[in-house]
């Protein structure tokens, strides 16, 4: 079993989940600017649906984390409301799929408010949500749609991937003075390890090299990295080494890190979880090859989802979604 | 004083109207008068510079979708008697009404109308996007319903704040049927937010007839069923929709939660200037002219002594200065240049800048 899934066997081991990530992020922003609040379905006596805000109405009271009827719309729009009138709201949506509910309102309202108003207005919102698949929910709770967002200007685009930036991710939204939305992957909540105390801060403007190599670089994000990780191990068995790229930030894109990465190993695979057609994988695809097509000395391969509504039948969904055997082929022809 | 004004037309902006010194025949000076002219010059402004919209989209001067108030004058004017500076309002695309009413000058609305930098938007705004920070107008939003989850959340930080503000938002009586006015209203009753839902109820939406959008006609009934207090007022008569606002408000500002106001208004002209306005009966529109907000104030004042022809035609003349050197000063400003055009999407982006 790969570690995004690995349950917390050792709760004692001074170990952190990144669901447990989360929520420290949540509650130092909360203790540490009153201006800060949590609003969503279930996020109060619930818990949230996924157990991040667990124990937050205890120690915050009702005002704070506000359970919210079911209007995705409205209390999206409300976040940004509060936003304009100088609160930092956080607002957790279940999944990225009910918030198409709220499209309007995070496309036509907080992302572009600012230019509509001549810059007068900005809307200092962070929305949380889950996405991904891996476990068999169907497709209507398993879709990676986070591209799409990262289309729109105005909004800031994040996946975290790891527990450190799980734990350090929401400081830095919150000080953005623009409407960032974070994507959870549902399979990473339970993932674990041991948080590095150097780590203090997340910088959003760059991706981050997860593992140095040489031949290949395989850029991925959120659910994926820790696949590219595990495809980078076999293909290190094999005597190929590998560069794998976290993109963190979706939007904007960070060039520089996996350009520049493309640059010496001359080769890439990008990894997105989302549909092959129009995908970010082809934004990413295209830009090294606007940026480094004569350094380039193979095609860039991506693995995608297959492009069909993800199926509930497991080994339906696991062959719909981009797995690390896929990535080491990816990665074997373009050495080839 | 329906028909249109005979103003400037665009590009070519005549002389100042002579502002006339008079006052041997000035009608009653009570404060009661006083505050009637006021109500009448406010209405007047939002008149005649929609009027002159018309010229300047006819002349090309301005584009885009525009959406004129007139007829709805007085619901915009009443509302904001009860308003004050540290109230926030969120309006739609029919805006220039409540920009005007809100205290936005008439320059700077125009200007966003040119497209110019002096415009209250910069020029990205248009006719159906005014903003202004420093007045807490938060738009202009042409998603039909859009800006109502907005008011809710501006109240929800005035209540959290503890501050006795209130959020007025006004839509249409088609936004009434989008789920945004029903997910908002609960909201709103839910959390007991200081929101004033001011429905615009203009009879159509576009070009579909009330009865024809609504299974249930009576709006003030449908929003009472959230638990709000919720009322049906003539938003052909300024003095209604004062008083019907103010007893809102006050009773807000002390804390009893969201007020519904369903406005019974209509629009005189087309929904937008691009509509041939095909679906309303003549008769239907030529009777409601004669419930025309701005003449009936000026006639119920005249009747009651209150209002003589040259106090009439000397405020005619300071509104149509005041335009014409909003058309002026709009038409002279520079256009935003085109380097600019990536500012204003990110903040950081702007902060790199500075
Ligand atoms: C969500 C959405 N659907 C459709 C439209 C197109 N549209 C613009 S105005 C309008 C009618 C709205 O009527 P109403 O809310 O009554 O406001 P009024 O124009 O009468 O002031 C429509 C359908 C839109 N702008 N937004």
């Amino acid at each position: 079993m790969s570690t995004r899934t690995r349950p917390r066997a050792h709760p004692d081991d001074g170990s952190t989940t990144y669901r447990e990530a989360l929520r420290e992020a949540l509650r130092e922003a909360l203790t540490s600017d009153d201006r800060v609040f949590l609003m969503g379905e279930d996020v109060g006596r619930y818990g949230g649906c996924f157990g991040v805000s667990l124990g937050l109405l205890e120690e915050f009271g009702p005002e704070r984390i506000r359970d919210t009827p079911l209007s995705e719309s409205a209390f999206v729009g409300a976040g940004i409301g509060a936003a304009l009138a100088g609160l930092r709201p956080v607002v957790e949506i279940m999944t990225v799929n009910f918030s198409l509910l709220a499209l309007d309102q995070i496309l036509n309202n907080a992302a572009t408010l600012r230019h509509m108003s001549g810059g007068q207005l900005g809307v200092p919102l962070v929305i949380r949500m889950t996405t991904g698949a891996g476990r068999q929910l169907a497709a209507q709770h398993s879709h990676s749609l986070e591209g799409w967002y990262a289309h729109i200007p105005g909004l800031r685009v994040l996946a975290p991937a790891t527990i450190d930036d799980a734990r350090h991710v929401l400081s830095a939204a919150l000080v953005d003075p623009d409407p960032v939305l974070l994507f959870e992957h549902g399979s990473l909540y339970n993932a674990a390890g041991i948080l590095d105390p150097s780590v203090r801060s997340v910088d959003l403007d760059r991706a981050a090299v997860r593992r140095e190599g040489t031949d290949v670089t395989v850029v991925a994000y959120g659910g994926c990295v820790s696949k590219a990780l595990e495809a980078a191990e076999e293909l290190a068995g094999e005597g190929i080494s590998a560069e794998v790229v976290d993109l963190r930030t979706l939007r904007p894109l960070d060039d520089a890190t996996f350009v520049g990465s493309v640059r010496r190993t001359h080769r890439a695979v990008v990894v997105d979880e989302g549909w092959r057609s129009g995908s970010l994988s082809a934004e990413i695809e295209s830009r090294i090859c606007e940026q480094a097509f004569f350094e380039l000395d193979a095609p860039v391969e991506r693995v995608c989802s297959a492009e069909v509504p993800i199926p509930y039948a497991r080994r339906l969904e696991e062959a719909a979604l981009p797995q690390p055997a896929g990535i080491v082929a990816a990665a074997r022809r373009v050495v080839s | 004083m329906a028909t249109a004004h005979g103003g400037t037309s665009a590009g070519t902006p005549k002389t100042k109207h002579p502002r006339r010194a008079h006052g041997s025949a000035a009608p009653s000076r009570t404060p009661a008068a006083a505050h009637d002219l006021d109500l009448l010059r406010r209405m007047l402004l939002i008149r005649r510079f929609e009027e002159r919209c018309v010229e300047l989209y006819s002349a090309a001067a301005i584009r885009g979708f525009v959406h004129l108030y007139i007829g709805e004058e007085a619901v915009a004017v009443g509302v904001h008697q009860a308003l004050d500076e540290r109230d926030a309002v969120v309006s739609t695309y029919r805006e220039h009404g409540h920009a005007l009413a809100r205290g936005i000058p008439p320059g700077a609305v125009m200007a966003e109308m040119y497209g110019k930098t002096t415009g209250c938007s910069h020029g990205r705004g248009g006719s159906m996007h005014l903003f202004d920070a420093d007045r807490r107008f938060y738009g202009g939003n042409a998603i039909v319903g859009g800006g109502l989850p907005l008011a809710a959340g501006l109240a929800l930080a005035d209540r959290l704040r503890g501050e006795p503000r209130v959020t007025c938002c006004f839509f249409g009586d088609g936004a009434f049927a989008e789920g945004e006015f029903h997910e908002t209203a609960n909201l709103a009753a839910l959390w007991g937010l200081p929101v004033l839902f001011v429905c615009e109820n203009n009879l159509y939406a576009m070009g579909t007839a009330l009865a024809r959008e609504h299974a249930q006609t009576d709006l003030a009934m449908r929003a009472a069923s959230y638990g709000m207090a919720a009322w049906a007022v003539d938003g052909m008569d300024v003095h209604a929709v004062e008083k019907a606002a103010r007893g809102a408000v006050e009773s807000m500002r002390a804390g009893s939660g969201p007020h519904f106001l369903e406005m019974r208004t209509y629009r005189f002209r087309a929904h937008s200037m691009y509509d041939p306005d095909r679906y309303r009966p003549k008769d239907e529109v030529e009777e409601w002219k004669r419930h025309d907000p701005v003449t009936g104030l000026a006639d119920g004042m005249r009747t009651a002594g209150l209002l003589d022809a040259a106090t009439l035609e000397d405020l005619e003349h300071q509104v149509a200065e005041e335009i014409d050197d909003a058309v002026r000063a709009a038409e002279q400003a520079p256009e935003e240049p085109a380097e600019d055009l990536l500012l204003h999407v990110t903040g950081r982006h702007e902060e790199a800048l500075a």
